[in-house]
């Protein structure tokens, strides 16, 4: 469970996230939507210690995130930010080796090459391990780094809108995956998305943010209504049920 | 060079394993260069004069050629790895302690030493200067972290002209003290003078190395961000820190043993990149091998071209490494990174 209370964060005079208080449940995936400029990647670099807070507290199965000492905290929870464009040139498998680096401080162990071969496989990648990372197309390198995650078995898994760059197919394949990470294997996924049909159809729960501010918390039956979106982007969308998901039409 | 003849195969598949034959193939090269230049030299030594136990012989074979020989192999493996270490801490791999102004900063402080302490043993100097390159390699990082646009060039770019700026102000304060033909020593750097008891200084920069590879993953992980850093656990500034006192104190100690040997640090790791990527653990000693076998080759050819007068090293290794400068930044330029 990760519990948010009042997460503060500011720059000079602007607030870009303003005292968020929630509750993330452990399990499933939970997504957090709203405009550009909501301060969602924020409210994600917060829990995950990668910005301090300003104000209030974030804390992680009982690990206050601003406290715990760096690789406690690493083996709870992992992020991945959008962007990761790596000037090192490694190997997928040195990439994903590096997910063992909060087990073993860099000394590799049985254990570490067996959850190294484990993600791996997972992530259909055995075949291109001893590839160069900067040689990959942007959808297998994406899936090393989530293999890199993996790797670091961590209970939460956090994502900074892992579709970025992304074509369809692509996209439909992360989403499928990181509802495989949560129902095969346990995980708590949170993860900023832009595309709120995705977050409909992969979700079991829907931030819902908008400056600075979280608006709605819920199942994505009760965000997906014309009411709920209307607050949250000022945009009409009709939604429509396509087979049992809900699908918000914003395109004309 | 091996550079050119490299290029055709850029690796696309199963070149993550790290190659030992080829390795210890390099380790016997380079220790087949370090045995002649045991016997190169203006007075003439054979491996038969040794045996025969000429006392003169013998002396200026253990008083000149080990040590000098020692201070190649030596200076050659740490200034290497120090630039690795550097590349990864930039996130950039055309910056080196010369092109970022660390080599500079550490000329200026022994200057400063120089002119200040005049008579500061060499260890006093080479702490003045060991500060001055952290202050000055310091000074880089941070204008780096207020770059908004990382273009690639626009890194190596900031480093030369900061280290333009340290080391015109400290030309100009040699000049007015008349230090100009001192300080020419510690710009250029040169083997000749490193008889026994003035190269031992060295053993410090190779005990730094070992460091670098004992930390060799952090390293790694530092060069692939603060955020990714922050996830694994790490403590970035930390990391940092410790990279800038190490690539700091080998630059400070080679200026001050032997004087600059510019581009070694970027030429290097880069081929080695280009073999078998940077996963540090695995990089070093291939850096360490090729870093040492470069410098002996240049500091050899050096005392061969016009013999029996001699070329300082630093100027060998700067003409060849600017060409190969020039070759890596064009090619990392038209390339996808």
């Amino acid at each position: 469970m990760i519990t948010i209370d009042h997460a503060t964060k500011r720059y000079g005079t602007t607030t870009v996230v303003d005292a968020v208080s929630c509750t993330i449940p452990r399990g499933g995936v939970t997504s957090i939507i709203g405009p550009n400029g909501a301060g969602k990647s924020t409210l994600l670099s917060m829990m995950s210690r990668l910005l301090p807070l300003d104000a209030g507290s974030v804390v992680v199965d009982g690990l206050d995130v601003s406290a715990t000492a760096g690789p406690v905290l690493a083996r709870t929870l992992a992020i991945l930010r959008q962007e990761n464009q790596l000037t090192v040139r490694l190997s997928v498998r040195d990439l994903v080796g590096f997910g063992r680096f909060p087990h073993n401080n860099g000394r590799p162990t049985v254990v570490d090459r067996e959850h190294i071969d484990r993600a791996l496989a997972y992530l259909d990648l055995t075949d291109l391990a001893h590839r160069f990372v900067d040689e990959l197309s942007g959808g297998q390198r994406q899936r090393a780094f989530i293999a890199m995650v993996l790797a670091q078995d961590t209970d939460y898994v956090l994502l900074d809108e892992p579709l970025n760059n992304l074509d369809m197919k692509h996209s439909v394949d992360m989403m499928r995956l990181l509802r495989r990470l949560a129902d095969d294997l346990g995980k708590t996924v949170v993860l900023v998305i832009h595309d709120i049909n995705f977050a409909s159809c992969y979700s079991d729960t829907i931030l819902a943010m908008r400056e600075g501010a979280l608006l709605r918390q819920g199942t994505p039956e009760e965000i997906m209504t014309p009411a709920v979106l209307h607050e949250v982007y000022d945009v009409e969308i009709q939604v429509e049920q396509i087979r049992g998901n809900r699908i918000g039409v914003y395109f004309a | 060079m091996a550079a050119l003849a490299l290029r055709p195969q850029r690796p696309t598949q199963q070149h993550g394993s790290p190659r030992p034959a080829l390795l210890c193939l390099a380790g016997g090269t380079v220790l087949l260069l370090a045995l002649l230049s045991l016997f190169v030299g203006v007075s003439d030594i054979s491996p038969a004069d040794l045996l025969t136990g000429d006392p003169d012989v013998r002396q200026t074979f253990l008083v000149s050629r080990v040590p000098r020989t020692l201070a190649v192999l030596l200076a050659g493996i740490a200034l290497s790895i120090s630039g690795f270490i550097l590349q990864l801490m930039a996130r950039n791999r055309f910056v080196e302690p010369s092109t970022v102004g660390t080599a500079e900063s550490a000329t200026a402080g022994i200057l400063v030493a120089t002119l200040v302490l005049p008579g500061t043993p060499i260890l006093g100097k080479m702490l003045v200067a060991a500060l001055f390159a952290m202050a000055g390699t310091a000074l880089f990082l941070a204008v780096l972290r207020r770059i908004p646009l990382r273009n690639t060039l626009i890194v190596p770019l900031v480093g030369i002209m900061l280290g333009g700026v340290i080391s015109s102000v400290t030309t100009f304060f040699a000049y007015r003290f008349d230090l100009l033909q001192t300080l020419n020593t510690w710009m250029i750097g040169d083997f000749s003078g490193l008889v026994r008891g003035r190269y031992e200084l060295l053993w410090i920069v190779a005990a730094l190395a070992v460091v670098g590879y004992l930390c060799a993953d952090r390293f790694t992980v530092a060069g692939m961000g603060e955020e990714f850093t922050t996830n694994l656990g790490l403590d970035y500034r930390r990391t940092m820190n410790l990279g800038l006192v190490l690539v700091s104190l080998i630059s400070a100690v080679v200026v001050v043993v032997v004087g600059a040997i510019p581009f070694l640090g970027l030429i290097v790791p880069n081929l080695v990149s280009l073999l078998i990527g940077d996963n540090v653990r695995r990089a070093v000693p291939w850096i360490a091998v090729l870093g040492a076998g470069f410098v002996l080759a240049c500091d050899i050819l050096g005392r061969i071209i016009r013999f029996p007068f001699e070329i300082p090293v630093g100027v060998i290794v700067s003409v060849i490494g600017s060409v190969l400068f020039i070759v890596l930044l064009v090619r990392g330029n038209t390339g996808a990174r």
